[in-house]
């Protein structure tokens, strides 16, 4: 909503108060002032003249020879390259050292050989949007009425010395959208009084009932319908005031009869439409659905097809207007037109809406019934309209209205008690400050006690319960006056989770790790919404994605956590090492909310360790993120229960890949990205881990209780087995551990080989096995009558004999 | 003999002198201390001595003794030290060259942010709430006072799955939620971080995905006051100790009254581009919560009152670190990411 300063002047007192200082100030009573605009600001020396002389430029085609009286002694020399410009107009004229928007400075000039001391202005170089130039004056310079004299300032005349504001509305402040409700909105913070016009058109002997029926189909949708009827209207256009009011305001001049109802509309915030009343078709306006299917012309020139919940307003038989969103072009008001009916109605905002995205014509009109117009209006906007059709366009206006239908314009009671109102603002306010603020704001109120009741009027619908009026009452009041306390009563500790806290402890372990939080985006494209999960269900897709990338519901972190590697790698960072902790959405079927899980995952590409000058580079491997894994299972205290077996799932080496298992449970995968979609995605080796992160923090743990530390020595044994190169080396330190029993305190592969020294199908590995007993020193017989054991088990089970 | 002794005695201490390392030093010891050393052989000599000569020939004898010990001795352990220094100068080393790097990642900026503020509202006695980010439009919208063709549901564009379930707007529905846990018995203390969506194009200030991290407190007698103490408190300790709080009001439909609360620039309100001149710098949106959500979310609304509050984590880490671009909080550039592993 664009408020002009000069306009809003005619309601309320603004003397003393700065533009600024009043956007300022509505802004710290609640409605946000976006900005101040100031058009003459960056304007000057700009002056009315008068077109005395207009010739041809003798040495261009295009360009005219102008002699201009700026009121001053002498006329000058202008040059003019407009077409319309002619003698006998009254212009703009920027004198030689004017400015004009865009720090565009005036100096005479020589135009072909002619000297020009200055320049005839159009709108659009006075800073006006062309969007809002009257058409007339869209190609060329502006003419001024006959009511101006030469010298005078231009700017002032066109009134564009004012200062426009532009309010941001939020929803509930619908009744900020006409300039009386702005104008009581400053009444009240400035403690001034409302002017309002008070229409009262002069009417003739004839009735307007005479001249015009109305009836309403559909009262649901339309409860009330009121027109008057002008006759002999002189269509031309409306005075400069009116005009430039309109710009500023932000909506384009067209003619008088026209203006007027978009004034009206502004003034008022009550949407008026003027049809043609002898293209009406008829002496009947009926109101109803349109029939589906029903094709109906607007005013703009297109068929529009509509369907049955669009309302219409006919002439009985045919559309000619589409209900609070556009009129027909069959009634349109046009240069010819001699009697004008004006209307003036409540329609229903969602029927409204419906038309208006049906057909995408949102205006200012449908904006305002959209949100609600005051009831309280409809008849004071129509008398309104008729009494400056009759001033401004010379029109006779009828006598009566004729009304349709009817509306609830009874105002609602709200209240609330004194101590209400303190205990939740945190004040001590006194009755007499309260019944103050809302007679600033014109609210009727009753005083019972500690009880006030306050008369709502209907133009502020968003006031119905006791906490609006403690809002009313708050900002006016002013929020700054408000003290700071701290809540009070009973008061629990605050702190994480057991939950919340391990996943701080899984962040900062991987993060010691070497590894860089990654956050990626939860939406993505089909192909990757399901790759590398976990679990694949059908997934989610959103009902109108923004795009083909954007349109699924990831069911796995990995996909965007490899994308953020590979535009880490094409940026000449090779070596990433990025996690990220989020969650994955499982499909639960059609209407029900997904699944979602907190998966943790990484990816690590090039180099793990590099320290050049001392020749130390280690790429990173499998080994590295499943030590990774490990060590994140050994910090989280559960590190004996992950078990590692060989797999070979979708999107990884078949080779070189494991699902991760807690005791028997699978809770995750670590593995080398697939070569051939490492390619894909142009990257070299790349090794991945997903794990399901609230598995693995809400997993069953023991308590932590200490361990003494060993009082007596242990005895370490080396063994080098050689079994079946498919035989993992996890399988040979279980039956290691069995054999071993209580004694056996450590198994540690050293060294694994297979290769020249080997027989084929052969391979040794090597462990370092450790005993000991908390009790006493262990002898060397005891040792080894233990270690004959686990040698045994381990040829009998595994077939593995000792190394020669 | 008494004249050998001392031509005996400085010839070695003139060796001893002159030994350049240890084995010299003993070849000297061995020469003239060992048995068949030429000491050795005076003593041996000593029987053709008369009774009256031999004890202070003894006597001289072992003076002599001492003193080539006591040199010898004092020589070795000048030797010593010139032998360690020789070998620690062989050792010594660039200690200008790179050491062997550590490696350490750390947080996302948001994450960074997420924290701090939840640290600072844990120890103002609050608890953190997490809840679904595909949401029921439930309690996305209607508990929160947003019943389906209200006018407010046009400010949060939604991506929605069905006509019931969409990617959650804002982390309110986790209120409602634990609301609804209480069973109408408070108090209610909570901060709630979280993921949230809107139907936006992704550019430098606008991503379809990002972050909000809301508080609510429900209470009996918890008034608009509480709010403005706790949201000053959560300023200063977020953006340092001489900043302000202001208080604009605004609407959203879960709140009433509602506002928008700025913090004050840091440029001490002198005005810069950061504040575009006016000295304060919208933050968070807050308010009393409205009676008709603690109704909906079991709350007796004329004996318990509340406060919401929330912001943007992007929002506060583009102030607080002046990042221009909100696509990079979503690109993980390294170059990027490794900027906030430091430790202020
Ligand atoms: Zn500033």
């Amino acid at each position: 909503m664009f408020v002009s300063y000069k306009w809003l002047e005619q309601y309320v007192d603004l003397s003393g108060v700065t533009p600024q200082e009043l956007a300022e100030k509505i802004t710290r009573a609640g409605i946000e002032v976006e900005g101040v605009e100031t058009p003459a600001s960056e304007m000057k020396n700009i002056v009315v003249g008068y077109v005395q002389s207009r010739e041809q430029h003798p040495n261009a085609d295009k360009l005219s020879k102008c002699l201009v009286d700026v009121g001053e002694e002498e006329p000058v020399q202008i040059i003019c390259g407009a077409k319309n410009v002619d003698a006998g107009q009254y212009v703009a004229v920027a004198k030689t050292g004017a400015v004009l928007p865009g720090n565009f400075k005036i100096k005479r000039a020589k135009l072909r050989g002619e000297e020009s001391n200055g320049m005839i202005c159009s709108l659009s170089e006075l800073g006006i949007e062309s969007r809002l130039t009257p058409k007339e004056y869209a190609e060329g310079i502006f003419n001024f009425p006959n009511d101006v004299t030469p010298g005078e300032d231009a700017l002032a005349a066109l009134n564009r010395d004012d200062a426009i504001l532009e309010l941001s509305l939020t929803p509930n402040r619908s009744d900020a959208l006409s300039m009386i409700g702005v104008a009581y909105e400053v009444a009240a913070i400035l403690g001034r009084d409302v002017k309002l016009p008070q229409p009262n058109p002069a009417e003739s002997t004839e009735k307007a009932a005479d001249s015009i029926q109305i009836r309403i189909d559909a009262p649901e949708d339309n409860p009330l319908y009121i027109a008057r009827v002008v006759k002999n209207v002189k269509i031309g256009p409306s005075p400069l005031w009116m005009q430039t009011f309109l710009m500023n305001a932000g909506v384009r001049p067209h003619n008088n009869v026209v203006d007027i109802t978009n004034y009206v509309l502004m003034e008022y915030g009550q949407p008026l439409h003027a049809f043609d009343l002898d293209r009406l078709g008829s002496n009947e306006i009926v109101v109803r659905r349109a029939d589906e299917d029903e094709k109906f012309v607007t005013l703009d020139d297109t068929e529009r097809t509509l369907s049955a919940d669009q309302l219409v307003i006919t002439n009985g038989k045919e559309p000619v207007a589409l209900a609070g969103v556009m009129g027909g072009a069959n009634s349109e008001v046009h240069e010819g037109t001699v009697n004008v009916l004006i209307e003036s109605a409540y329609f229903d905002g969602q029927i409204v809406r419906t038309a208006s995205k049906a057909h995408g014509l949102r205006s200012e009109a449908s904006a305002r019934f959209e949100k609600g117009v005051d009831p309280a209006r409809v008849q004071a906007a129509c008398d309104r309209a008729a009494e400056l059709m009759a001033e401004l366009a010379g029109g006779t206006v009828l006598s009566g209205s004729v009304v349709a239908g009817e509306l609830n314009v009874e105002p609602k009671k709200v209240s609330i008690t004194l101590e209400r109102l303190n205990t939740r603002l945190g004040t001590d306010l006194q009755m007499g400050g309260v019944e103050d603020i809302f007679r600033r704001l014109q609210f009727d109120t009753e005083t019972n006690g500690n009880e006030i009741t306050v008369t709502v009027p209907t133009r502020r619908s968003d006031i119905t319960i006791p906490e609006d009026l403690t809002e009313e009452v708050a900002r006016l009041y002013g929020y700054d006056h408000i003290p700071l306390t701290l809540p009070e009563g009973e008061s629990q500790p605050g702190g994480l989770s057991p939950y919340q806290l391990g996943r701080r402890v899984v962040r900062r372990y991987l993060e010691g790790a070497g590894f860089n939080q990654a956050v990626t985006y939860s939406l993505t494209s089909e192909k990757r919404a399901a790759q590398f999960a976990l679990e694949v269900r059908q997934p989610v897709a959103l009902a109108m994605p923004m795009s083909e990338e954007r349109a699924y519901l990831r069911e796995s972190l990995l996909p965007h956590l490899i994308e953020a590697a590979a535009y880490n790698n094409a940026r000449q960072m090779a070596s990433a090492a990025l996690y990220e902790t989020g969650s994955v959405y499982l499909n639960e079927g059609e209407n029900v909310q997904p699944k979602e899980e907190e998966r943790l995952a990484g990816v690590i590409t090039g180099m793990w360790h590099e320290h050049l000058w001392q020749g130390e580079k280690k790429a990173a491997d499998f080994f590295t993120v499943k030590g990774i894994v490990e060590g994140l299972a050994a910090r989280i205290g559960l590190a004996d229960r992950l078990t590692f077996q060989k797999s070979a799932p979708e999107g990884f080496h078949p080779g070189r890949t494991a699902e991760v298992l807690l005791d028997a449970e699978p809770i995750g995968v670590v593995g080398q990205l697939h070569p051939s979609l490492a390619k894909e995605m142009d990257l070299k080796e790349a090794y991945l881990f997903e794990l399901k992160l609230d598995m693995l923090l809400n997993a069953d743990r023991e308590d932590l209780s200490y361990v003494p530390i060993p009082r007596f020595p242990s005895i370490g044994r080396d063994i080098a087995l050689v079994v079946e190169s498919t035989v993992e080396a996890a399988s040979l330190e279980t039956v290691i551990k069995q054999a071993g029993g209580s004694l056996l305190t450590s198994v540690r592969v050293f060294d694994v080989y297979e290769g020249e020294r080997m027989e084929e199908g052969k391979k040794s590995v090597a462990f370092a096995l450790t005993y000991a007993d908390p009790e006493k020193t262990l002898t060397d017989e005891e040792v080894t009558a233990v270690h004959e054991k686990v040698l045994a088990a381990l040829k009998e089970q595994a077939g593995a004999e000792l190394r020669a | 003999m008494e004249e050998q002794l001392k031509q005996l005695q400085a010839e070695a201490l003139e060796k001893v002198a002159a030994a350049a390392n240890l084995k010299e030093l003993n070849d000297v010891r061995v020469a003239y201390l060992g048995k068949k050393g030429p000491v050795t052989e005076v003593l041996k000599g000593m029987g053709k001595l008369s009774a009256e000569e031999r004890p202070k020939m003894g006597a001289l004898v072992n003076v002599v003794r001492e003193d080539i010990t006591k040199a010898i001795e004092e020589k070795q352990v000048t030797l010593e030290v010139a032998a360690i220094e020789e070998q620690l100068a062989k050792e010594s080393i660039d200690v200008t060259l790179p050491g062997r790097p550590v490696k350490a990642g750390g947080h996302h900026p948001l994450t960074r942010i997420t924290e701090e503020i939840e640290d600072l509202f844990i120890g103002m006695g609050y608890t953190i709430a997490e809840g679904p980010e595909v949401e029921q439009d439930y309690y996305n919208f209607e508990a929160l006072n947003l019943p389906k063709g209200h006018p407010a549901r046009d400010m949060q564009d939604t991506f929605y799955i069905t006509s019931e379930l969409l990617m959650r707007t804002h982390t309110s529905p986790v209120q409602v939620r634990t609301m609804l846990k209480h069973a109408g018995k408070g108090p209610v203390k909570i901060i709630c971080p979280g993921k949230v969506y809107r139907r936006d194009s992704d550019d430098a200030t606008h991503s379809h995905q990002f972050n909000q991290i809301e508080g609510l407190v429900v209470g009996e007698n918890i008034r608009m006051s509480d709010l403005k103490g706790t949201l000053d408190a959560f300023a200063k300790k977020m953006f340092g100790a001489d900043r302000e709080i202001r208080l604009r009001p605004s609407f959203f439909p879960f709140t009433e009254p509602s506002v928008e609360v700025d913090v004050s620039c840091m440029c001490g309100g002198k005005g810069c581009s950061i504040c575009k001149g006016t000295g304060w710098i919208e933050v968070l949106g807050a308010g009393m919560v409205h009676p008709n959500v603690l109704e909906m979310a079991g709350f007796d609304s004329t004996k318990y009152s509340g406060f919401a509050f929330g912001m943007g984590q992007e929002r506060i880490a583009m102030l607080k670190y002046g990042i221009d671009d909100i696509r990079h909080f979503y690109t993980n550039d390294l170059r990027f990411l490794q900027q906030f592993s430091v430790h202020e």
